[in-house]
């Protein structure tokens, strides 16, 4: 199937992401920030699949909105929001925050102006249907050590909450 | 036009095929019999319960309460819509929508036959996994957006409830996908040919291994397709917060659970969305293990006597629903109240019978094979779910998550590996 529409999908695709992202950190109720949030992930899952990456697309869907939003959930409403809203918000870091924004900016025109070949149109494209594959092969084939190194991670960091949590080791 | 109906000359589903008014004409048949089927599932569930419960269920309504849904409906729409005080308007209003559509997504994927999809993504079973995982979210605002401690306790049991047993469901689905590509032609084949495939993730793609492999899952690698079976039947049950697992939904515990504040149409939202995400896990499990549309024995009972004789099981069906609906309409009592009653429920059967009639014509049987497979394994699975609310007690919060932690994902896991290594061997 040939794609249709592809300029229309990109700037609605990146339109909702950027808009949702300014929306979660200026929203003052935490839970419209996570809802914001979700709508990002969702956008970018969209972009993945203009992509051609099915399956990154398909687990973007699954683990960040489905798994890491949901913690965010949790945590956020076990919390008092309402004196939270109350409080007044203040930020007294802007100087550091424009510079920060500024060297970013720059290194964006920098990538966009030296390093053209990143982009789609140069890059070599993987046929669609065989991206579990692919992703499957280099998890597991070329890149097998840094995979076992986050999993030893993400072992640590379940040892460590249980640990907090629980009231007698 | 010719273009319209070109694609009936094709053997790919609409989707694949880029003929988007078929895949509009699908998705609306799809989401009608969805529907339809909510609202019978209804009824099946009430009458169902009662006569486990030896009682009746509902009689009044309609001939032996067939009506009852209708009612049902009814009786939603016209409710007063409340919002309470304090409750967040946009995320109260956004909760049920994002429950609805995750639930009626799913059905994209679900191949009631080789080309009998809306459409066949090479991601099917992620996507499926994924779009269902979005359905915690809607939960999650429900609760919180009423603004009442009850509901906010709900929903956090259930989406802790859910998010945990998706990790056994996973599992249990990686196991099966496993199995698409792994033939273990070795020790442990059943009739299974020597060359490997590729694994593939769509759903259309893991019956067409089964049917190359002459194998539904769940028999394959005995014991161990069957072990991934069960993790997946009773995940499946936990995942939509049903009995015995509805415990953030139980009246005499939190009144409710996440949907205590929502009234009339919001809450037949959720209602749909709840039957609706039963009917979609249930495909799931009937494509993954056993055998989406294939009938019984494709191969160990082929050729033209026996695929005859499995060509009329959808007509004798109707035929025996219609027979049970004219010895009903033989038993209504001789009272002139019940006159109107009779009268219907003989022109239901009728009506059943003459469907059967139709299904014996032979090119609409060689057609709705492969949709009435489907259908009866979805709904033998939708009568399991009734059986289950029926039989068990309900799990407390703390032994549900026990068993999702402690023991579903220990023997996913251990189910998986033995998987793999046998299918390597």
């Amino acid at each position: 199937m040939n794609p249709v529409a592809t300029p229309f999908f990109f700037y609605a695709l990146a339109a909702v992401a950027v808009l949702s992202a300014i929306a979660v950190i200026m929203r003052r109720n935490p839970v419209h920030s996570a809802i914001a949030l979700i709508f990002t992930l969702l956008s970018l899952a969209g972009l993945y699949l203009m992509l051609y990456a099915p399956f990154v697309a398909g687990v973007q869907i699954i683990l960040y909105v489905g798994g890491i939003v949901v913690l965010f959930l949790f945590v956020i409403m076990l919390i008092n929001i309402d004196r939270m809203e109350r409080e007044y918000q203040f930020n007294k870091q802007w100087l550091v925050g424009l510079l920060a924004a500024a060297v970013l900016g720059t290194l964006f025109v920098a990538v966009y102006v030296k390093g053209q070949a990143i982009f789609p149109q140069h890059a070599v494209r993987f046929p669609e249907q065989l991206n579990t594959q692919q992703v499957g092969k280099m998890l597991y084939v070329d890149y097998l050590l840094p995979f076992e190194i986050a999993s030893l991670l993400l072992l640590v960091a379940i040892v460590g909450a249980v640990v907090m949590a629980k009231k007698r080791i | 036009m010719s273009d319209f109906l070109n694609y009936l000359s094709s053997n790919v589903t609409p989707g694949q095929a880029g003929a988007y008014l078929w895949v509009t004409i699908y998705i609306l048949i799809i989401f009608a019999v969805a529907s339809v089927a909510v609202m019978a599932m209804t009824w099946l569930e009430r009458k169902i319960l009662a006569h486990m419960q030896v009682r009746l269920g509902p009689m009044r309504v309609g001939p032996h309460g067939l009506l009852q849904p209708i009612a049902d409906a009814v009786k939603l729409l016209i409710k007063e819509d409340i919002i309470p005080e304090g409750a967040d308007k946009l995320v109260f209003w956004m909760a049920p929508v994002v429950v609805v559509i995750t639930a009626f997504t799913t059905y994209i994927v679900i191949p009631f036959g080789p080309t009998h999809a809306v459409t066949d993504m090479n991601i099917g079973i992620l996507f499926m996994l994924g779009v269902a995982s979005l359905g915690t979210l809607g939960i999650i605002m429900a609760g919180w957006a009423s603004n009442s401690h009850y509901p906010l306790l709900g929903s956090l049991r259930s989406s802790a409830q859910m998010v945990s047993y998706e990790v056994a469901m996973g599992m249990a689905v990686v196991s099966a996908v496993l199995m698409t590509s792994l033939t273990g032609a070795g020790a442990y084949g059943i009739g299974a040919t020597a060359a490997t495939s590729l694994g593939t993730l769509s759903m259309i793609g893991i019956v067409e291994a089964q049917m190359n492999q002459h194998v539904w899952f769940i028999f394959k690698f005995f014991p161990l397709g069957f072990a991934a079976f069960g993790i997946f039947a009773i995940a499946m049950v936990a995942e939509t917060n049903r009995a015995p697992f509805d415990l953030p939904e139980a009246e005499s515990e939190l009144t409710a659970g996440f949907h205590t504040e929502y009234s009339g149409f919001r809450w037949s939202l959720f209602f749909m969305a709840e039957y609706a995400a039963m009917i979609a896990v249930a495909s799931i499990a009937v494509t993954l293990w056993l055998g989406g549309w294939l009938r019984p024995f494709p191969h160990w009972l082929s050729g033209d006597p026996w695929g005859t004789a499995f060509s009329f099981f959808p007509a004798l069906t109707f035929f025996v629903l219609a027979g049970m609906s004219f010895r009903a309409t033989i038993r209504m009592p001789k009272h002139p109240y019940f006159k109107i009653q009779k009268t219907g429920l003989g022109i239901f059967g009728l009506v059943l019978g003459a469907i059967g009639l139709v299904l014996l014509v032979p090119p609409v049987r060689d057609r709705i094979q492969d949709i009435y497979w489907f259908t009866i394994k979805v709904a033998a699975f939708m009568y399991l779910y009734i059986w289950y609310r029926g039989t068990f007690p309900r799990y407390r919060f703390d032994q549900l998550m026990k068993l999702g932690w402690k023991f579903m994902i220990p023997a996913g896991i251990g189910v998986l590996i033995l998987t793999a290594l046998v299918g390597v061997l």
